[in-house]
């Protein structure tokens, strides 16, 4: 079944891509194409788009200083291979970065997601829940964001709207609570998977990140093994801040996943090869606009392909 | 990850010493590093590149040069020429107008738009001016909510928006009921978009052109990366921007997009938002921008905070106790109560110069419960104890550790801790500073 929506969702994918495609493969292509020498004026140009691109410094350099050694061992001859090359190195970094969930012997699947403010945590889970509900799975999902205001609301409103049952508390009541209750209805109402909503936080503030650690900590008291999956949910408009991010959330609670959300409309795709590059945890999902079928499974080959 | 330009300067120069006289070349390594800080702060790479072209003019026309401490030279020109990029001095709201005067809140989703306008909408009413909140979002599940909900916390009117009405519906009706009730303000709350949504965009210049706003203010996320220039430039062209706030500046972010907005649009910052509580908005410094994305830290601000913490009389008579040795445990806990007034530890570490780069490699936090214990272990005390600690013996230690829930150890953890202190003090008041760093009790 996959398999056959990828094919179909392709050339859309494509023209949501298009503006990573405008702002940075165009870009490459008119920097190098027809370029008889790879010289230091040339790689300037790269780096200048690459930066731009939001790939991050490392990134980037990582990625000129391989063409630059190739160029140096005489491998790229023309201005064909050096696209190629840079196009290869991309792929090579982002699909190292690829892998699905596995549901295998997890009944229900435990995901809390986190993140920091405004990411697109809560649509995020939404569009993730309405998902799996049409591919047949069990889901449940918990609104654990007793913070913001009306954040509860809003997860009520995408449950209606696709018929998902949600576990919430009133509003400032201990999110763990929350937690420990959504896992519980999982286990006893046999769901597939249990989505868990937590409320926006800096990655820097000590105290918010030790509550994340509790959340945590309670849901295993149900499952041992829950929350199978913790996935950090990152804005395509953040700049190098993403890496601080998946950093400290990963030190406090461990992350196994992230989505990279608002992926569409503008150049910014070049993030989501930075944060493949120097997070080295796994990329599950892209968001790609507003629609419920926007947030698609990441795959590293359809990604490269849309934007070249 | 970032280590702080200072330490990045100081090392070149240190690598450049005993070669004489300077180059343009090793000027220009200097300039390189300077150019991957920015970098690394996110400003926009053309940005960037254009400072680092007109910082270099001014170093080398300079006497940096022959300086003996070139890397302050250089730091102190790249620091003044930041600063004045990013606009000089602090800018202020314009609302010399007839009222109502209507504020219009855009930006990208998630930017923090909602939270903002309850914060602007807090800080106006405090200057006694009578405000309305406008939400004006229609489309994210329930924002108009939120917006209400933060309205009747604060105590503010909030416009009664109707969600199957259209935003620029929703304006009008909120014009004219703010006129009629004699409103001085309103603050309108409009939703997410980006800056390609055509349609969105064209929905924004309506609503302008209908209730013609004094203020249109960008909302963006200090954490934006190079994405900042397209963001506000777009923006800034459909609607002609008056000014920028700049929001979630309580984390790590360095915020380069600061810098890249104020460039490409010219377009003041005038707030910035600091956390997640209503009164978290402060008047955006440029100098202390420029600091931060530099990550030399923040010394202005951590003295204004203190300022306010440890009020004038406090600090006279703390200096009298500290000069007649009378300084007790009760002295002790009003300390530990001004530090927690200046906000949270991590707020303040923020603020120091280069603990963003220590942070970075995991320095131990300062604990707020530790705070929490010191204070409940010293109210635990009777009024004798607290004046001579010496009192507190083994029995005494027992019950304050019960009454406070606490451990023994915690008590004497802090009775050893506040010897300290007093021995500490008492160097303090003999030599000041010289003193104490002869005792060799502060670590530098």
């Amino acid at each position: 079944m996959e398999g056959q929506e990828k094919k179909g969702f392709f050339s859309k994918l494509k023209s949501k891509l298009s503006g990573t495609s405008e702002g940075l493969v165009k870009k490459i292509d008119r920097a190098i194409l027809g370029k008889k020498e790879i010289d230091d004026k040339l790689i300037e140009e790269l780096e200048e788009i690459l930066i731009m691109a939001d790939l991050g410094v490392k990134t980037t350099y990582d990625i000129l200083e391989a063409v630059q050694d190739k160029v140096r061992r005489k491998a790229l001859n023309d201005d064909h291979a050096l696209r190629e090359s840079i196009k290869s190195e991309m792929f090579n970094i982002l699909k190292s970065e690829e892998s699905r969930l596995s549901f295998e012997g997890r009944k229900p699947l435990v995901m809390m997601v986190v993140g920091v403010n405004g990411v697109g945590k809560t649509t995020t889970i939404g569009k993730l829940a309405s998902r799996y509900k049409s591919y047949g799975k069990n889901v449940i999902i918990a609104a654990g964001d007793t913070f913001r205001a009306a954040a509860i609301e809003q997860l009520d409103v995408w449950a209606e709207r696709s018929g998902i049952d949600i576990i919430k508390h009133p509003d400032g009541s201990d999110p763990a609570a929350v937690a420990y209750d959504a896992v519980e209805a999982g286990k006893l109402r046999g769901a597939d998977l249990v989505i868990i909503d937590t409320a926006g936080r800096l990655h820097t503030k000590i105290n918010l990140m030790d509550e994340l650690k509790k959340i945590k900590r309670v849901m295993s008291k149900v499952i041992p093994e829950a929350p199978h999956e913790v996935l950090l949910v990152v804005d395509a408009t953040t700049g190098q801040n993403a890496i601080s991010q998946a950093k400290l959330f990963n030190e406090a609670v461990g992350i196994t996943g992230i989505a990279v959300t608002k992926l569409d409309g503008t150049p910014k795709g070049g993030v989501i090869i930075g944060i493949a590059d120097e997070l080295k945890i796994p990329i599950r999902y892209i968001g790609v606009g507003e629609g419920i079928n926007d947030l698609r499974d990441f795959y590293a080959d359809e990604f490269v392909e849309a934007i070249f | 990850m970032f280590e702080g330009l200072n330490t990045k300067l100081s090392n070149v120069f240190k690598n450049l010493k005993g070669r004489g006289k300077l180059t343009e070349k090793d000027i220009d390594l200097v300039l390189k590093e300077i150019r991957m800080a920015l970098l690394e702060a996110d400003v926009n790479f053309t940005v960037a590149k254009d400072f680092v072209a007109s910082i270099r003019e001014k170093a080398i026309g300079n006497e940096v040069l022959d300086s003996l401490t070139p890397a302050q030279q250089v730091i102190k020109i790249v620091q003044n020429q930041l600063t004045a990029l990013l606009g000089g001095e602090i800018s202020e709201l314009n609302l010399s107008v007839r009222p109502p005067v209507a504020l219009l809140l855009v930006g990208l989703q998630g930017s923090g738009k909602t939270t903002t306008s309850s914060k602007l909408a807090r800080m106006l009413k405090e200057s006694k001016k009578k405000v309305l909140l406008v939400p004006a979002d229609t489309y994210r599940p329930a924002a108009i909510t939120q917006l209400k909900k933060l309205g009747s916390d604060l105590e503010i009117d909030v416009y009664d928006s109707d969600p199957s009405k259209s935003p620029l519906e929703i304006c009008g009706g909120a014009m004219e009921h703010a006129r009629i009730n004699t409103y001085d303000l309103i603050i309108i709350d409009s939703a997410g978009r980006l800056q390609i949504d055509e349609v969105l965009m064209k929905e924004l210049h309506d609503i302008k052109s209908i209730i013609n706003p004094q203020e249109i203010l960008l909302i963006a996320d200090a954490m934006t990366g190079q994405e900042a220039v397209n963001v506000a430039q777009a923006f800034d062209k459909s609607l002609d921007l008056t000014g920028v706030i700049l929001t979630k500046l309580d984390g790590d972010a360095r915020g380069g997009a600061a810098l890249s907005i104020k460039a490409v649009t010219g377009k003041s910052i005038k707030f910035v938002g600091t956390g997640e509580k209503a009164d978290a908005l402060e008047p955006f410094h440029p100098d202390r921008m420029a600091s931060r994305i530099l990550d030399m830290g923040d010394v202005l601000s951590l003295i204004e905070k203190a300022e306010s913490a440890f009020e004038g009389e406090d600090v006279d008579e703390l200096h009298k106790k500290i000069k007649n040795k009378s300084f007790d445990l009760d002295d002790f806990r009003k300390q530990i109560q001004s530090i927690k007034k200046m906000g949270s530890m991590s707020q303040i570490l923020d603020m120091i110069p280069g603990m963003g780069a220590l942070k970075q490699k995991g320095l131990p936090q300062a604990d707020e419960g530790e705070l929490k214990k010191i204070e409940a272990i010293i109210s635990s005390m009777t009024k004798e104890e607290k004046r001579k600690p010496a009192l507190i013996n083994g029995s005494r230690r027992l019950r304050i550790s019960a009454g406070s829930g606490t451990q023994v150890q915690d008590v004497n953890k802090l009775l050893k801790n506040f010897q300290m202190t007093q021995k500490m003090m008492k160097k303090f008041s003999k030599g000041g500073l010289k003193g104490l760093k002869r005792s060799g009790m502060l670590p530098f």
